[in-house]
């Protein structure tokens, strides 16, 4: 479990980065901060690693207070995943991935074998282990990285923005793969995101953060939807603008099946066949979540 | 200071002569280097012949430079005009790479719209890529600026009459004042020329008056080879 | 072109060659002597500058300090500092032990800036977010230096090296020209005598060793610029990088966001 108490980041010319923040985020779980730029939503991401301490207030991972923690030991205890996967562009794959188990002391043949079964967790070919980053796709570098966080076998996988460098669709593959890996290795994984969409997408927990560093909403993605805090959280999920607002289209006379538009009438997707049913006829507002 | 003061006129010759002799190779390192970048930043093979053969010529040390000129363009061993073509050459090698980065760092995407707006390659040359390489060429004069000047007391050894003889004459009859003057007057003409460059920076560049901009400008400038002056 | 034939046959009269020969020959003891004073200033600069120069390039502290120091150091005009040095120093000592020590200690001042601003610029290349992400996984600030920046920055490194050494070379021939030993005495000795045989094949070999001096560092820049980067699926910074792997030595900073 990891618990902000009372977080507060003020730089020393007077901004406030960080206002006030408690978050309790459960193990195992999907846990999203997003935020415009400038919500201070990577400053709390980076203070459960010590890449930032707070002004006042505590983070706790698992009951300990991270001060008490030497960063350098508490760091290569916590994976941590950044946008363009952040690899060291002289080493080769491998030995990228296995970074961590190097630095923990861990024997190098025993550190490139793992480094290899990683590389089939996450997806990727054996036979891309001894390339350079530069050599591999966008999509492909980000597995990496995801891989590198996962090599020590950490309960907590930190992730910044890791998929926004990377086109839409390659952009939802990974959104998928990472739910895959998260419910297959129990890792609590805290994502930052400036994109609504991947936020639900993604999310057990969603903490909305408004400018200034201050906490907006914090819920699943379907109460955040079903009752959006306050006009500024209504408008940042898009909410205001009935975006989110779907409705049924009468059955397709041809073909037999349903399609949802949203509030301008534009197609938005199709009703499985199972659930038809319900948009007989009638049209009722339904919300995405 | 006696010294100085009973030598006053003496100085003030060597001054002069200096930095004449440092002008011209000030001006001919702008004009020479300006089209000469600009043709190698058209491509890679330009760029790889003039970068390339203005950094090997920068090599050469100053001296064995001033002594070999006579045998190619047949001038005397102790005449000023190898000081002049020596110091150019190494002027040109600082300024082609400077105005090569210089027109490198003009946007694409503005370069782009003024050909989309109608202006003719030459007109866009003029108009739009000069004056936006402006501040990093500024920065490239003020290095050449000042390592000219510094280069030019090195000419005394072939003969040359600059601030470099109150190196020399000063050794000789052990008169230390006389070689900290001539180091001080080289300075201080290095730092009036810098100064002059500046200014003329701020007059022909007013969109460029941003804070600190100019100083971070300045710092960026790459030599071909070395970062002082080629002894 | 007759001046060159007859440069360079005097170059290749054994003659000048034979040890034992009179000052300022046999040309090997000058050429001798003259990588030896190239390589002892470099040395001492080098131990000076790189620790300072990995210090401000890691740390960020000092940043102006480098840039005026280098900028500074631009303007001093060499042959009035080697003959200020060494005259302060032979009111307290005798004159030769004076015009080394002040010929060493003048060398090794203008070696230094070149060499700081390649470790400082070369580090300070090196992209922010790679150091952040080697932070994030739990290196030390230690293994932050030396496994990712100064690998990373070697070219620019050795690029920086490369300047000190070429601008001790060319230092020394004047040096050599004012009494030390060193190939510039050949050319003195030939202004001396009037034998320009004598002072274009002196400035011819200086100048072949400048170059050769020049080229073994460009392969050795080459070869240290690290295989995985800037291969040819540059992305996004690559113009750093393609930067970090240009030869000649950077002064001051090569601007991340300019470049």
């Amino acid at each position: 479990m990891i618990e902000f108490r009372g977080v507060t980041k003020q730089y020393p010319d007077g901004t406030l980065a960080i206002e006030h923040v408690d978050i309790v985020i459960q193990p195992r779980t999907i846990t999203v901060l997003v935020g415009s730029s400038g919500s201070g939503k990577t400053t709390l991401l980076r203070m459960i690693n010590r890449m930032v301490d707070p002004t006042s207030g505590q983070v706790l991972v698992d009951g300990t207070d991270v001060a008490t923690v030497d960063p350098v030991r508490l760091r290569r205890s916590i994976g941590y995943v950044m946008q363009n996967g952040g690899l060291l562009p002289h080493r080769r794959i491998v030995d990228n991935v296995a970074t961590v188990p190097l630095l923990r002391g861990v024997a190098k043949s025993a550190a490139r074998a793992r480094s290899l079964e990683l590389l089939d967790t996450v997806g990727l070919d054996r036979g891309l282990a001894d390339k350079y980053p530069r050599q591999l796709s966008g999509g492909q570098q980000q597995r990496v990285g995801v891989a590198r966080a996962l090599a020590a076998d950490p309960n907590i996988l930190l992730m910044d923005e890791p998929f926004g460098a990377v086109d839409p669709i390659v952009r939802l593959e990974l959104q998928t793969e990472l739910r895959r890996l998260q419910s297959a290795l129990d890792k609590t994984v805290v994502f930052v995101t400036h994109d609504i969409d991947e936020a639900f997408a993604l999310a057990d927990q969603m903490v909305i953060l408004r400018t200034g560093g201050i906490v907006a909403q914090i819920g699943t993605p379907a109460e955040v939807l079903a009752h959006p805090a306050d006009d500024f959280v209504a408008s940042f999920i898009g909410a205001d603008r009935g975006q989110r607002r779907l409705r049924l289209q009468p059955r397709d006379p041809a073909s037999g099946r349903i399609v949802v538009v949203d509030s301008a009438g534009r197609p938005a997707g199709l009703i499985e066949d199972d659930h038809a049913s319900i948009g007989d006829g009638a049209s009722p507002d339904v919300k995405a979540s | 200071m006696n010294w100085l003061i009973s030598n006053f006129d003496l100085v003030v010759g060597l001054t002069v002569n200096h930095i004449r002799l440092s002008v011209v190779p000030i001006i001919v390192g702008f004009v020479v280097a300006v089209p000469l970048a600009r043709i190698a930043v058209t491509g890679r093979t330009a760029r790889a012949v003039i970068i390339t053969s203005t950094s090997l010529l920068y090599t050469i040390p100053s001296l064995p430079l001033f002594v070999i000129l006579p045998a190619i363009i047949g001038t005397k061993v102790l005449s000023d005009i190898n000081l002049i073509v020596a110091l150019s050459i190494y002027a040109v090698a600082i300024m082609v790479r400077a105005a090569a980065d210089a027109f490198t760092s003009v946007p694409v995407d503005v370069k782009q719209a003024s050909l989309a707006m109608g202006y003719s390659r030459w007109q866009q040359f003029w108009r739009v890529e000069f004056p936006l390489a402006g501040p990093v060429l500024l920065a490239g004069m003020r290095v050449v600026s000042v390592s000219t000047i510094a280069l030019v007391s090195v000419g005394v050894l072939i003969g040359s009459q600059n601030l470099g003889y109150l190196f020399t004459n000063g050794k000789q009859r052990n008169i230390l004042e006389e070689v900290a003057t001539g180091i001080v007057a080289s300075l201080l003409i290095a730092l009036v020329f810098d100064l002059i460059l500046v200014l003329l920076g701020r007059l022909l560049l007013p969109w460029n008056r941003k804070n600190g901009s100019r100083s971070a400008q300045a710092d960026s400038v790459r030599l071909p080879i070395t970062v002082g002056d080629v002894g | 072109m007759n001046l060159f034939i007859d440069a360079f046959a005097w170059i290749f009269d054994p003659a000048n060659w034979v040890a034992g020969a009179q000052s300022p020959l046999p040309i090997q003891d000058r050429l001798a002597e003259h990588l030896l004073y190239t390589f002892v200033a470099v040395l001492i600069a080098a131990l000076i500058a790189l620790p300072l120069g990995f210090y401000i390039g890691h740390t960020g502290k000092g940043r102006q300090f480098v840039i005026s120091f280098t900028g500074g150091m631009r303007a001093l005009p060499t042959l009035g500092v080697l003959f200020f040095l060494t005259m302060v120093l032979g009111y307290s000592m005798v004159s030769t032990t004076a015009n080394f020590l002040g010929t060493m200690i003048a060398l090794v001042l203008l070696a230094i800036p070149s060499i700081l601003a390649g470790a400082y610029s070369g580090l300070e290349s090196v992209d922010r977010q790679t150091i952040d992400s080697a932070r994030a996984s739990g290196m030390t600030e230690l293994q932050i230096l030396v496994k990712v920046e100064i690998p990373l920055s070697l070219p620019l490194i050795v690029g920086g090296l490369r300047s000190g050494v070429l601008q001790v070379i060319a230092t020394v021939v004047i040096a050599s020209y004012v009494g030390l030993g060193g190939l510039g005495r050949i050319i003195a000795s030939g202004i001396g005598l009037n034998d320009y045989n004598r002072i274009l094949g002196g400035a011819i070999l200086i100048t072949a060793l400048a170059l050769l001096v020049d080229g073994v560092f460009a392969v050795i820049q080459r070869l240290t610029a690290t295989p995985g980067v800037g291969g040819p699926a540059d992305t996004g910074r690559s113009a750093v990088r393609r930067q970090a792997q240009r030869q000649p030595a950077t002064v001051g900073t090569p601007n991340q966001e300019r470049e």
